[in-house]
């Protein structure tokens, strides 16, 4: 049974044509990739799983997604609440001047909860699943601009677990990171598995071959091919896909 | 010719740092002209005590009072609904041609001579709602008069923000209006400080929009409610300078009641930076 199924989705900017035709089936408790060159669609779709382009003005979709059997576009749906459901983490480290306590705890409080205990004991949770909390124990009052760049990406990804969601969106989140931040962030997709759902947006082959469990190649608007990451990047079936990952063109 | 080339840029330059170092100058100049003329004058009981002897001895208290209060009323007019219209201009209006119209009335409004403002406050609030000569009725029309800095800076200040900000709230399940008070706010609060340090400043200063709407040529009583009238440093100056019965005596008293002027707004901008300075000390980027 899938977690999120998208039927037939078209996307507009306007007049522009983003999305076109998406159906796809994502199962819980798997990672999956969404790779292809740039300004083909990948974010855009993203951010339809979690109504971000709902943001955006003058735009317009068709079709269906369903996040647990639901209809996320249906007009009884309140959005705020599927946001807590659907967690995003963004391609640029993005947290607020606040303090590192704050931040974590900033999607707590904006959802109602007022309980002091249960916000400092989620708070801690949530750092140590973002394998985050042994380098900020010391320092939770400090502002989260004094962490690095990979910490304040799991900075955001605590952010986003706080919340307790099912769903965990990212969008290139090791893109402007240094190697060796990026392969934590690998690492804790990995681990983090095991609760969520993952979708992930990636440029990079090898980060896609190597945390995934599907892959979903998107050229131009549509899904060109869309499986194991194993057969993608071994033996995939349409010659684009091909190219694409031997780097042909992209 | 590459030496000419050097010796035009470098006179550039030099009459560049002349300008510069003149503004400086002149700036300087004006104030030590005010300290030497008006420090003699400058006392406890100048500052502390009403005007004495047709004006021409005593000190300028109630003046003092008023500009006070008159700061603070028209604040509490301008700042509330300047920065709630910021807001709405910037966060919530569609940049449809009603915001271009709104934003294009605005500035228009902070094209309008203050004296016509004056006017206005006067048809307005002094007789039509029959405020009279009033403490209410001149920080109303003081308000409006920098309600277009308020909205500008507000305005301003917001759209420097990052809509990451924005979004990452957003993500995390908060409304509009929590991420407006609880993120995009505190991030812009010190710029929008800026708009209330320049609107205090020019509060202060102004004369033409309290001259028929509150300010008193000589009231020694200080005022009890917002209904009353009240004394005003600048208008005080004007009166110091052009219409007593001695003015050569009253000069001194002119100068110095421009000294506690402009010490009074280098006061309140010092403050109004601290304040930016301990709110902003967070938002490092
Ligand atoms: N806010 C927007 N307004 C208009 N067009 C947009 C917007 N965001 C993206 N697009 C366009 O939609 C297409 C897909 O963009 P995007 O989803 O960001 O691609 P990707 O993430 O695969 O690089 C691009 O052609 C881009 O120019
Ligand atoms: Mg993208």
């Amino acid at each position: 049974m899938s977690i999120i199924s998208t039927k037939n989705v078209d996307f507009y900017y306007g007049d522009f044509h983003a999305l076109k035709g998406i159906s796809m089936e994502i199962e819980p408790n798997t990672v999956t990739a969404f790779i292809g060159p740039s300004g083909c669609g990948k974010s855009t779709f993203l951010r339809l799983m979690n109504r971000m382009n709902d943001l955006i003005d003058h735009t317009r979709m068709t079709g269906e997604i369903l996040i647990e059997g639901q209809n996320i576009y249906d007009k009884t749906v309140r959005v705020d609440e599927l946001r807590t459901k659907v967690g995003m983490v963004f391609q640029k480290p993005n947290p607020f001047p606040k303090s590192i306590y704050e931040n974590v705890a900033y999607g707590l409080r904006v959802n109602g909860i007022k309980d002091k205990d249960l916000i400092t004991h989620t708070v801690e949770e949530s750092l140590r699943n973002a394998a985050l909390w042994n380098e900020v124990k010391d320092k939770l009052k400090k502002s989260a601009f004094e962490l690095s760049g990979g910490q304040q990406q799991r900075l955001c990804i605590a952010r986003a677990l706080a919340i307790k969601p099912r769903i965990l969106l990212m969008d290139e989140p090791a893109s402007a990171l240094d190697p060796l931040s990026t392969s934590k962030i690998e690492d804790l997709i990995f681990t983090l598995k095991n609760d969520y759902t993952i979708v992930i947006v990636t440029h990079n082959m090898q980060q896609a071959a190597r945390v995934s469990d599907k892959t979903a190649f998107f050229y131009l608007g549509e899904l060109v091919e869309f499986d194991d990451t194993q057969q993608i990047f071994l033996k995939p079936k349409i010659e684009a896909t091909q190219n694409y990952i031997t780097g042909r063109f992209g | 010719m590459k030496n000419l080339k050097q010796q035009k840029q470098a006179a550039v330059f030099w009459i560049l740092r002349i300008m510069t170092w003149l503004v400086v100058g002149i700036l300087f100049w004006i104030l030590g002209f005010l300290l030497v003329k008006g420090m003699g004058v400058l006392s406890w009981e100048f500052i502390t005590t009403a005007p004495k002897n047709e004006m021409t001895s005593g000190g300028i208290f109630p003046a003092i009072v008023g500009t006070l209060c008159l700061v603070t009323g028209s604040m509490l007019v301008a700042f509330p609904i300047g920065v709630m219209s910021g807001i709405y201009l910037n966060e919530y209006a569609r940049n449809g041609w009603t915001v271009r119209f709104i934003r294009i009335m605005t500035n228009n409004l902070s094209s309008i001579p203050s004296i016509v403002f004056g006017l206005f406050g006067m048809a307005l609030f002094v007789n039509t709602l029959g405020f009279g000569d009033s403490i209410l009725a001149g920080s109303l029309t003081l308000g409006l008069l920098v309600l277009p800095i308020v909205i500008r800076t507000t305005e301003e200040s917001l759209k420097a923000i990052p809509d990451t900000f924005r979004n990452g709230s957003r993500a995390l399940g908060a409304s509009q209006l929590q991420t407006i008070y609880k993120v995009v706010l505190p991030i812009a609060f010190p710029n929008i400080m800026t708009g209330l340090i320049l609107s205090i400043g020019r509060v202060s200063g102004e004369t033409a929009p309290i001259l028929f709407t509150v300010a008193a040529y000589f009231l020694p009583k200080l005022p009890t409610s917002i209904f009353d009238q009240v004394m005003a440093l600048p208008y005080h100056l004007y009166v110091l300078a052009t219409s007593g019965t001695d003015l050569e005596a009253a000069r001194p008293m002119a100068y110095g009641t421009a000294l506690v002027l402009i010490l009074i707004v280098l006061l309140m901008n010092i403050i109004a930076g601290i304040i930016r300075s301990l709110t902003s000390k967070d938002y490092v980027k």
